[in-house]
């Protein structure tokens, strides 16, 4: 794998160019690629090395960046909402994660639910996205022992990363909420529900 | 095209379907699996008679009691198993008739982990995103994204005595127990203090029974970091040696997620992924560290054996290797 190394930060300009640099390369169709996909602020590209003139392929990538390292802005897109049933069973965290901010449970979810967060990255499991970033008076850290199984749909936090767990899995995070949109299905013509670059909502959809 | 099946009688330790994998979806966090050991997957197919791509089993240390429920021809390459068919030794490395109804069984395994059980015209389960490969832990792909279980009817072509018989010569992986990794410098190799590169250049790992196809855990000297921030997560490959905080590694392999967080001191380099691919937990492991030029001499060199052997598989070109 060649890894494509921008500038280490999380910064949705950077990620942007990282997203477009991912795109560009895709869209070559160079032999012996066999996928491309971006990080927060990197891009990894997959090769076999027996198909692939690596010295052709850097040069395709410095190419597409020189494009790109001017850009500055983030093209408009549409926001994808989510509706989120805040707290109750599928929030199991809500109570710990007022108690950490000192606030209301209704304050958690105004904050959580007012705020349009970015997609990064996808990872962990198929459709996971990485999303930022969390109003930082609701900030909490991950459980220090993650839980064996976090169901599908449970919606989470860690620091200033929100996101969705798209089957039931292991996981970290400070469950606030579930979901019953289907994150990842293989079988639909677009299988994730996000992809790197979106912008997202949650909406709350009543309190259990 | 009739189809035929296995029947898992027994499904072994870990028995799954792959291909040479999910490739295409990583940007959506969608793992590529397949073949821990794709030189053999790519021999068993080779000897069947298929496409390398064609989907083989994958079998782990106790191998499956399989029915077959079809004539066809099959092959079996990879990890030395003992393997008969109605109770007569099968040959390793070489691809053998199989009637209705004969069972086909493994025994112990003698030598490397896994072994790769190739049907003329691959196991027929359908494809999801472009590929059979199973990823067992998001449960995609291969048959019902699982591991095999007794009772199985696994879908395979029905295809009678079309096949000529072959056998390869000497293309085994070389494992005992342990085995020699070249590795080129990962792209956080000066995360770590140059005490920690010539460690791992230098001594033995052990491959810790917390392993599986996702990666293995490795017990040796801790690797020392010479700085300790986070890393951000990023996009990782098949092979990288990536090292948490308390410094024993993990070798990533056929299921790795799609990205991680954890600095990488190094990649083992692609010719020697299907070696590891025949380690088994207290297995060990030496590192060499080696240039890039040298990791694509050896997988020139790693190619050229499979490709002389496709080659004196070509039709017209049997050379009197048929089986006794």
């Amino acid at each position: 794998m060649l890894l494509v190394e921008l500038e280490p930060v999380i910064d949705p300009v950077i990620n942007e160019r990282a997203i477009l640099l991912a795109a560009g390369i895709r869209a070559r169709n160079a032999r012996g690629v066999r996928d491309v996909a971006p990080g927060y602020s990197t891009v990894g590209i997959h090769y076999d090395p027996l198909q692939t003139d690596l010295a052709a392929l850097e040069e395709a990538v410095e190419d597409e960046f020189a494009a790109l390292s001017a850009l500055e802005s983030i093209a408009a897109r549409d926001v994808v909402e989510i509706p989120v049933i805040y707290g109750g069973p599928g929030g199991p965290d809500l109570e710990a994660v007022a108690a950490h901010a000192g606030c209301s449970t209704a304050e958690v979810i105004e904050r959580h639910s007012r705020q349009t967060y970015r997609v990064y990255m996808l990872g962990f499991v198929p459709g996971f996205a990485y999303m930022g970033r969390v109003d930082s008076a609701i900030v909490m850290p991950r459980h220090r022992v993650p839980r064996e199984r976090v169901p599908a749909g449970s919606v989470g936090i860690a620091g200033l990363q929100t996101g969705v767990y798209p089957v039931d899995s292991p996981g970290g995070w400070q469950l606030i909420g579930h979901t019953r949109k289907v994150m990842f299905d293989a079988n639909r013509p677009r299988p994730s529900l996000l992809a790197a670059g979106d912008l997202v909502r949650f909406v709350p959809a009543g309190q259990s | 095209m009739t189809l035929g099946a296995l029947h898992i009688v027994k499904p072994g330790l870990l028995t799954s379907v792959q291909d040479l994998g999910r490739y295409g979806d990583q940007a959506s966090g969608v793992p590529v699996a397949g073949p821990m050991d794709t030189f053999s997957h790519r021999l068993a197919n080779q000897l069947a008679g298929n496409d390398i791509d064609a989907a083989t089993l994958e079998i782990t240390l106790i191998g499956p009691e399989i029915v077959v429920d079809a004539d066809t021809t099959m092959a079996i390459a990879g990890g030395q198993f003992e393997a008969t068919c109605d109770d007569r030794p099968l040959p390793l490395g070489a691809s053998f008739a199989v009637s209705r109804g004969q069972r086909i069984k493994f025994g112990r395994v003698m030598e490397g982990a896994r072994a790769y059980l190739a049907v003329a015209g691959g196991i027929q389960v359908a494809p999801l995103l472009g590929s059979r490969a199973t990823h067992i832990v998001s449960r995609m792909g291969g048959f019902n994204g699982r591991a095999l279980a007794a009772g199985d009817r696994i879908p395979i072509a029905d295809a009678p005595g079309a096949r000529p018989q072959r056998k390869s010569v000497g293309l085994t992986l070389p494992t005992k127990g342990r085995a020699l990794l070249r590795v080129i410098p990962g792209p956080q190799a000066d995360w770590f203090h140059a005490d920690a590169l010539k460690a791992l250049g230098s001594v033995s790992f052990r491959i810790s029974p917390q392993s599986n196809r996702m990666g293995y855990r490795l017990q040796g000297p801790p690797l020392a970091r010479a700085r300790e921030d986070e890393l951000i997560s990023e996009p990782v490959g098949i092979g990288a040696i990536q090292v948490p905080a308390a410094g024993e590694p993990i070798l990533l392999m056929a299921d790795r997620q799609t990205a991680g967080g954890y600095p990488k001191i190094g990649y083992v380099i692609s010719a020697d992924l299907p070696v590891a691919g025949q380690l088994a937990p207290g297995d060990f492991i030496e590192f060499h560290i080696c240039t890039h030029r040298e990791a694509v001499a050896a997988l020139i060199s790693r190619e050229r054996q499979l490709l002389r052997y496709a080659d004196l598989l070509a039709p017209g070109r049997a050379d009197g290797k048929e089986v006794p």
